[in-house]
């Protein structure tokens, strides 16, 4: 019986923590300006929307990785994938969820346009360095 | 021996905690985060020790049992002394800092009092191991709980440091998944298999850690707000 109330408690909990991980790493990039070249490509403009996700997701696997960017990106697509298996059941008894989640998707769209934006800017940065070399 | 699998998780999650301290050192942010840096090297230690034991007595052996629970016990303890630092960082120098550390201390002894009563109870012949498990498992909890607080704290006092938000964070994400493990192992003990997650759930600690403490300086600041799920 114990247990049963621990395994519960610690899943809620988890959920929590894991939620509110996944908006600190998307307020921490929140603040970054997109570049006017990010914004062409992906065609996102202010604000993003949920559905430049999967578009702005399928550009990043174009780009070289940074390593460090690799588990952000990892939760805030488990967090994305969670939201849109939440808003196709919660928010058919909850029509407020369905906004809050969508602003929510457009903040995960948001994130890996930034990292996008990141993973340009370093590959320009590779490059300068090879023809300076 | 366990599997290349479960070896090769357990180098991953030692060269993770290998590379916070080096992290937190190149960083310039060894001191400040001191406890945390010491939770890892004692982590390696014991992953060092454990390592010896299990190559000369082989996993089977009660010296490696023994080596395992009392090791595991002790870091959880250490975690918790982490946790009362993270939150000695979050009251600063409000005036009940003192008597918070006093609690923190009465409770890690009365949880110790707490498994070794649980143990006593439904042992007939009390052993070592037994009651280290049952600390850990009981204080994984109790973490959990104490976590919640401290989020709690951060988000009523508008904690705004970035490393301060996503290191209590992790730790929660932590506690949170070890806990349910332990939990879901005594409630269906025919999927006994999930306890050898707990190596996996190892690694993302000092992962999450080193990602902090390498994307974010000490400066880095959050908009308190941005963390709530309802606005308010």
């Amino acid at each position: 019986m114990m247990a049963a109330i621990i395994l519960v408690v610690s899943l809620v909990t988890l959920m929590m923590f894991f939620v509110s991980y996944c908006r600190s790493l998307m307020a921490s990039s929140a603040s970054h300006a997109l570049s006017e070249e990010v914004r062409d490509v992906t065609g996102i403009r202010s604000p993003a929307s949920g559905r430049d996700f999967t578009k702005v997701m399928q550009l990043l696997q174009l780009c070289p990785e940074r390593p460090a960017d690799r588990m952000g990106l990892r939760a805030v697509q488990i967090y994305y994938s969670f939201l849109g298996a939440a808003q196709s059941t919660i928010s058919r008894m909850a029509p407020a969820f369905r906004s809050w989640s969508e602003n929510e998707r457009a903040g995960c769209a948001y994130f890996v346009a930034v990292v996008l934006d990141k993973r340009i800017s370093l590959s320009r940065e590779m490059l300068a360095q090879q023809s300076e070399s | 021996m366990p599997g290349s699998v479960e070896l090769f998780i357990w180098y991953l999650g030692t060269a993770f905690e290998l590379a916070f301290v080096v992290c937190s050192i190149a960083r310039k942010s060894f001191f400040n985060y001191f406890f945390l840096n010491l939770y890892m090297l004692l982590t390696v230690l014991a992953d060092v020790a454990r390592w010896l034991v299990l190559e000369k007595y082989g996993q089977k052996s009660d010296q490696y049992m023994y080596s395992y629970y009392y090791t595991d016990a002790l870091l959880t303890v250490v975690l918790y002394v982490v946790l009362i630092s993270l939150f000695s960082r979050v009251f600063g120098e409000l005036r009940f800092a003192k008597h918070m550390r006093l609690a923190a201390v009465a409770l890690l002894l009365g949880t110790a009092g707490f498994s070794y009563a649980v143990v006593a109870q439904s042992e007939p012949r009390l052993t070592g191991s037994v009651f280290a498990y049952e600390l850990s498992q009981n204080l994984y909890f109790v973490g959990i709980v104490l976590t919640y607080l401290l989020w709690a704290a951060v988000l009523k006092l508008r904690e705004t440091r970035t490393r301060l938000v996503q290191i209590v964070l992790s730790l929660g994400v932590y506690f949170s998944l070890y806990a349910a493990t332990y939990a879901l192992y005594n409630v269906a003990p025919q999927y006994g298999e999930v306890i050898h997650a707990t190596g996996a759930i190892g690694c993302l600690l000092p992962l999450a850690w080193c990602i902090t403490i390498m994307r974010y300086s000490e400066d880095s600041r959050l908009a308190p707000a941005q963390l709530l799920a309802v606005p308010r």
